[in-house]
């Protein structure tokens, strides 16, 4: 589904991301692991394609498609979708007309399929409010998870979905999630596939990984089972992972 | 005031410039127009005056609506009231038929402020008389329409609007020029009476030609319990607009609020304030302005004065400015006399954020369908007490005004 190789980012003319290689196929779900700084969120937006985030070298392959050219709105149209790490309060504009949009754009017709998906979230009372204005911070994390239902993207990327979330919304949020990540069937007939950032790795109490990335300095470290690696991660800290021999 | 009061008053101020805006030639402006006759049902308008009124707000079938006024140049073409609570008439009908109008008549508006109450004195072409009887309510709003034909006329009219103790007026105004008019000047002067208990709402929208001079010079004076809403669309070209309308809380507890929203393309010039003078305990007062430059200019006043305690109000101004050349000013003055007063005001302008775009972008929205989203929910300001067919109304004249400049 997903192919990443070599990719080199600066921002602002600072390197921050140096050569990434990884991948996702269909059905799979990969983790990503990595301290703060590390370079995790910049690779999602370098992936979605935001601006600030320079491609120096390297490639992104969607679809079987080179996509490391092409503007935000085109790879989301193509079935990119992100839920931020810490998405922007949009003033004036209501959750549910952006909600609208979205569902408008990959053809469906029935508003009420929007009502259905915030009941799932819990945000019925949302869809009025302007986006993000005010929400705390796991109602974001539920809205972001809302606007990914109705955009129905074949490659979800998630930024932390599980930090500040409550016990009660992170059992909605871990079954949403695999909902869209097709969980209940086997993986060889899903048609879509999820990259997960995480710190503490309580989504994965939820949503089954296949595979985990460890991301450290701006580039991937290592790979590996998910739970091996976040138990070592939390015996050893990052810096085991410099020592590591996997 | 006694017309030969006021006609004493306008010669003295026959050259006195504005305190804003840039000064106007009125000798460049003819007075001279063609008789353009009465029509017995507002449908029987010309098409291009039914079509240029339509953008306006004025539905010339009637449906909802409560009564018409349609002035073209300087004839009254139709003035007539559909409920009996409601008079409908030009000013210069009311004068003759009713003694008291000269205890309304200036005021509220001095006849000396400048030489364009001056003129509108001296070279009164009619104008509106709207008033609702004392108790009287009518579900659907009376619609007035000022229009103009002829380039380099001047058009200079005197309105007043009484709403009687305990009733309710709503009112659409809509000022419109026809499509091969260029330049013009529009003189307005609107003197509003918000008796005890009683309510007006009035919403203008203008859609002027792009050449137009327009100075429109408003008051309202509001009684216990009044309330005073005001609502102003303009979203089209015009050369040079300035205005600045004042409400006085001349009662305890009347309300009044201004809503104006404002869209400056290219070559528009348009210096809108709104003042309010808090004169009776429990008064208040409410402004909010959004102002978007496409390549205009914009001042967005504001003054709020509190001249007794427990008072209240509150300021907003918010601007947008979507291309390089737009400027957008806003000046919010706040004005308090006594200790006991409540007064804020907060003013924002700035250009969309880019990272509000990007975020919507990333759900798939083009950047323009993204620019005009936010553009959309910049303008849709809550304009609380209005009935719904009349905030159907102005949210028309929104999207319309935006459609063809920024989405
Ligand atoms: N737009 C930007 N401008 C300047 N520096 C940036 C920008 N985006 C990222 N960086 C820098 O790049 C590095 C990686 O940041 P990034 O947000 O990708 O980290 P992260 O791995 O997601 O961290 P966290 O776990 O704290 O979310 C940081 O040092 C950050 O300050
Ligand atoms: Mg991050």
């Amino acid at each position: 589904m997903l192919q990443v190789r070599g990719l080199t980012v600066s921002v602002a003319g600072r390197t921050i991301l140096g050569g990434v290689d990884f991948h996702v196929d269909r059905g799979e779900t990969v983790v990503l692991f990595g301290p703060n700084g590390s370079g995790k969120t910049s690779l999602l937006k370098t992936i979605i394609g935001h601006p600030d985030y320079r491609v120096e070298s390297g490639s992104i392959v969607f679809k079987g498609r080179d996509i490391t050219g092409l503007p935000t709105d085109e790879r989301a149209r193509l079935g990119i979708g992100i839920a931020f790490q810490r998405p922007p309060a949009v003033r004036g504009v209501r959750l549910k007309d952006l909600l609208q949009a979205c569902i408008e754009i990959r053809g469906e017709t029935d508003g009420e399929i929007i009502d259905e998906y915030a009941r799932r979230l819990n945000l019925e009372d949302f869809l009025r409010r302007e986006i993000n204005l005010g929400f705390s911070g796991g109602e974001i994390k539920r809205s972001e998870l809302l606007q990914l239902m109705a955009q129905a993207p074949d490659f979800i990327m998630l930024d932390e979905p599980d930090s500040g979330v409550d016990l009660v919304s992170i059992n909605l949020v871990g079954e949403v999630i695999n909902g869209m990540l097709q969980k209940n069937r086997r993986a060889v007939k899903r048609s879509r596939a999820g990259m997960i950032i995480t710190h503490a790795g309580y989504i994965l109490d939820y949503v089954n990984a296949d595979r985990a990335y460890v991301m450290l300095g701006g580039a991937i470290f290592c790979s590996g089972n998910p739970r091996d690696v976040l138990a070592d991660i939390r015996a050893k800290g990052y810096e085991g992972c410099v020592v590591c021999e996997r | 005031m006694r017309k030969i009061d006021a006609e004493k008053k306008a010669k003295a101020a026959a050259s006195r410039p504005s305190v804003f805006g840039p000064d106007i030639d009125l000798a460049a402006y003819s007075a001279e127009a063609e008789d353009h006759g009465s029509v017995r049902r507002l449908k029987e308008l010309p098409a291009e005056f039914k079509d240029r009124a339509a953008y306006v707000g004025i539905d010339a079938e009637e449906d909802c609506r409560a009564g018409s006024f349609f002035q073209a140049d300087h004839t009254v073409m139709f003035s007539e009231s559909r409920h009996k609570g409601l008079e409908v008439m030009s000013t210069v009908e009311a004068l003759a038929k009713y003694d008291w109008l000269e205890d309304y008549w200036w005021e509220a508006v001095g006849p000396d402020t400048d030489k364009y109450t001056a003129q509108a004195e001296l070279k009164q072409n009619s104008g509106y008389f709207l008033r609702a009887l004392p108790g009287a309510r009518a579900e659907f709003p009376l619609q007035a329409c000022l229009y103009m034909t002829r380039d380099g006329l001047a058009q200079n009219v005197h309105n007043i609007i009484i709403a009687e103790e305990g009733s309710e007026l709503h009112i659409i105004t809509g000022c419109a020029t026809a499509q091969r008019m260029r330049s013009g000047l529009h003189v307005g002067v609107s003197e509003f009476y918000v008796k005890k208990d009683a309510r007006v709402t009035f919403t203008m929208v203008h859609n002027w030609a792009e050449d137009m001079a327009v100075r429109p010079r408003a008051a309202a004076v509001v009684e216990e319990n009044g309330v005073f809403l005001s609502n102003y669309v303009c979203m089209k070209p015009v050369r040079t607009l300035q205005m600045y309308p004042t409400a006085y809380c001349m009662g305890e507890n009347s309300v009044v609020r201004f809503n104006n929203i404002l869209l400056a393309p290219p070559g528009s010039s348009m210096d809108v304030g709104s003042k309010a003078c808090l004169r009776a305990k429990g008064s208040r007062v409410e402004v909010v302005t959004r102002a978007i430059t496409s390549g205009g200019d914009i001042i967005a006043r504001g003054h709020l004065i509190g001249e007794v305690p427990e008072v209240k109000g509150h300021l907003e101004c918010r601007g947008l400015i979507l291309a390089e050349k737009g400027r957008i000013h806003a000046i919010p003055e706040l004005q308090g006399e006594v200790s006991g007063i409540d007064m804020s005001h907060e003013a924002a302008v700035g250009k969309i954020a880019e990272e509000e775009i990007r975020y919507l972008m990333a759900r798939g929205l083009s950047a323009d369908e993204a620019t005009a989203a936010i553009v959309r929910g910049f303008l849709d300001i809550e304009i609380k007490g209005l009935p719904e067919h009349l905030k159907a109304e102005i949210r028309r004249a929104v999207s319309l005004g935006g459609k063809d400049r920024l989405m």
